[in-house]
């Protein structure tokens, strides 16, 4: 895109709407905290860190990229686990802010929201990437693979999945679906890694549990199922 | 941690590299030109830096890539990952020390996003500078680091003058002592810069770690055949073997006939704001033979004149055991 490009500006286009309408609704109608609870709890998908999220970029605050002319447009059609999905993205949007809070994809996990533990990886053309840290806008021309994205048609786990359920590799589970991608992109670049190779490719996901070494097993036994 | 949003700015994805130039001129110094996006979106983060207009330049094919130049040297596109750097059959074979230096940077993952422009371009490390404070570097009047409660196990040896920052990158190091020229475009052309001179202290000016004005865009580097297939080594410590920025690493190029030593650059990261490169021990080392006693005369030469502070003195016998490793084992 060019940036020559006219922008569709907030008079052009309209401000996002979440899912949530009871959220803000019952939140700009200074309703009862025990409502709010109760809008929070029907809507379902938003979780503590989401409301945050929602108050940053609600009407209150209007981003100051929307506020005049230029930059890029902001209807983006994302290809996502094969699909294409068409969302409104903030110029200082985050991939895994993206795929949690608009397109209700929160296998995704953030943990550090800084590049520093791994939850939020995802494949971005096979090679894994930090959703944290890369900008929605910078991932619209690549094929983004997730965690919902693994599974086959049929509802067959991949068999990472599946060699972590055999080997017992999570503990808590928080940091799975990351350990996973990272796990999915090694094997997608070298199907038969060493278990060396493995530990190097699984360095950038943190485990707070420690199951490294059940995490390496379960690396390995998929490398022999596939 | 707070989950929220960065702060709004305006970003533009441009086509060419000409059109980017033509945004970060017009802009100047209200723009941020975002490569990778692992040091820059961690500024916008925690709010220390709120640029008005962000230039992403992930889409830009022309500054990605490795080719031969016409006399047998490399160029690098700015734009190329690490990991591109890292698993490169040509930067292996002629400057092993470059594709080292890029595999021991961060995370797998990062070194996927993260490229060699934005690693030599990222800011210091000093904890409280990246805090927020209105300390020298951040245009305000004092070091927190260069207290006597200051916590400065990370800062620098050499170089301090207000602030004790020391540089954070792994391939820079590698890259001046390959002696790489770097391509910087602007509004006027194209200009080269040698690696060396590329790096600037605070002595020059506080408030950058290059000599990268407003405007300005780092479009490739340039490694000169001179050093193709030295010997090299490159080592690094740091408190953990991924993610973290080195306490101090070391990257040496030389040539050795028989058992001497004729030519040699050796260059040391995280010990000062800039790359330093060892004269003295380049001095100490050529012409002589590559052994145990050489190796450790080396060592003792690279620490002389070095300034530690409260908490970080073991940075100097550090510094000497890799330095002599590096002339021991290269």
């Amino acid at each position: 895109m060019s940036d020559k490009n006219p922008v569709t500006g907030p008079e052009s286009y309209p401000e996002p709407r979440f899912d949530d309408g009871a959220l803000t609704q019952v939140a700009s109608t200074k309703a009862s905290r025990r409502q709010f609870i109760k809008g929070v709890i029907a809507s379902g998908a938003v979780a503590s860190s989401g409301a945050v999220f929602l108050t940053a970029c609600g009407p209150g605050e209007e981003p100051a990229a929307t506020a005049s002319a230029g930059g890029v447009e902001r209807l983006l059609s994302l290809n996502i686990n094969g699909q294409v999905r068409r969302v409104d993205v903030l110029p200082n949007e985050t991939l895994a802010m993206t795929l949690r809070y608009k397109l209700n994809l929160t296998g995704t996990k953030l943990g550090c929201d800084r590049g520093e533990c791994g939850a939020c990886t995802v494949l971005l053309d096979d090679e894994a990437h930090y959703s944290c840290s890369t900008l929605t806008h910078a991932a619209k021309n690549k094929a983004i693979t997730t965690i919902e994205g693994l599974e086959s048609e049929s509802g067959e786990l991949h068999p990472v999945q599946q060699a972590m359920i055999d080997e017992l590799g999570p503990q808590c589970g928080f940091c799975t679906p990351g350990q996973i991608m990272s796990a999915v992109a090694l094997l997608t670049a070298n199907p038969n890694p060493t278990r060396d190779e493995a530990r190097l490719a699984m360095s950038g996901n943190l485990c707070r549990c420690g199951a490294y070494d059940n995490y390496l097993n379960s690396v390995m036994r998929a490398a022999e199922m596939a | 941690m707070s989950k929220d949003m960065m702060p709004g700015f305006e970003l533009y994805q441009p086509d060419t590299v000409d059109g980017a130039v033509d945004l970060l001129g017009r802009y100047g110094g209200e723009a941020w030109a975002l490569a990778g996006g692992n040091d820059s979106l961690d500024w916008f983060k925690d709010r220390v830096k709120r640029p008005q207009y962000v230039v992403d330049l992930t889409g830009l094919d022309e500054l990605r890539g490795i080719r031969e130049m016409e006399d047998g040297g490399v160029e690098i596109g700015a734009m190329t990952t690490l990991t591109e750097i890292e698993t490169s059959a040509l930067i292996q074979e002629r400057y092993s020390v470059l594709a080292d230096s890029a595999r021991r940077v961060a995370s797998p993952q990062i070194r996927n996003a993260s490229t060699i422009g934005g690693n030599v371009c990222q800011d210091t490390r000093c904890w409280y500078y990246r805090y927020g404070v209105d300390c020298y570097r951040a245009g305000g009047n004092e070091c927190y680091a260069d207290t006597p409660e200051g916590q400065n196990r990370e800062h620098c040896l050499w170089g301090a003058d207000r602030c004790i920052a020391v540089t954070p990158s792994d391939t820079a190091p590698a890259l001046v002592a390959l002696d790489a020229r770097m391509v910087v475009r602007n509004a006027d052309g194209d200009r080269e810069v040698a690696a060396e001179e590329f790096f600037i202290g605070p002595d020059i000016d506080i408030e950058r770690m290059t000599v990268l004005e407003p405007g300005d865009v780092l479009t490739a580097i340039r490694i000169p055949a001179d050093w193709a297939g030295a010997r090299f080594y490159f080592e690094k410590v740091a408190d953990r073997n991924t993610w973290d920025f080195p306490l101090v690493n070391i990257a040496a190029a030389m040539f050795v006939e028989g058992d001497t030593v004729q030519r040699i650059r050796i260059v040391a990261g995280a010990v000062q704001c800039i790359p330093r490169r060892l004269t003295a021990v380049e001095a100490a080392v050529t012409g002589q033979p590559k052994n145990e006693a050489t190796a450790g005369v080396a060592g003792q030469t690279a620490v002389r004149g070095a300034t530690p502070f409260n908490f970080n003195h073991f940075k100097i016998p550090l510094l000497q055991n890799l330095v002599t490793r590096a002339i021991r084992d290269a």
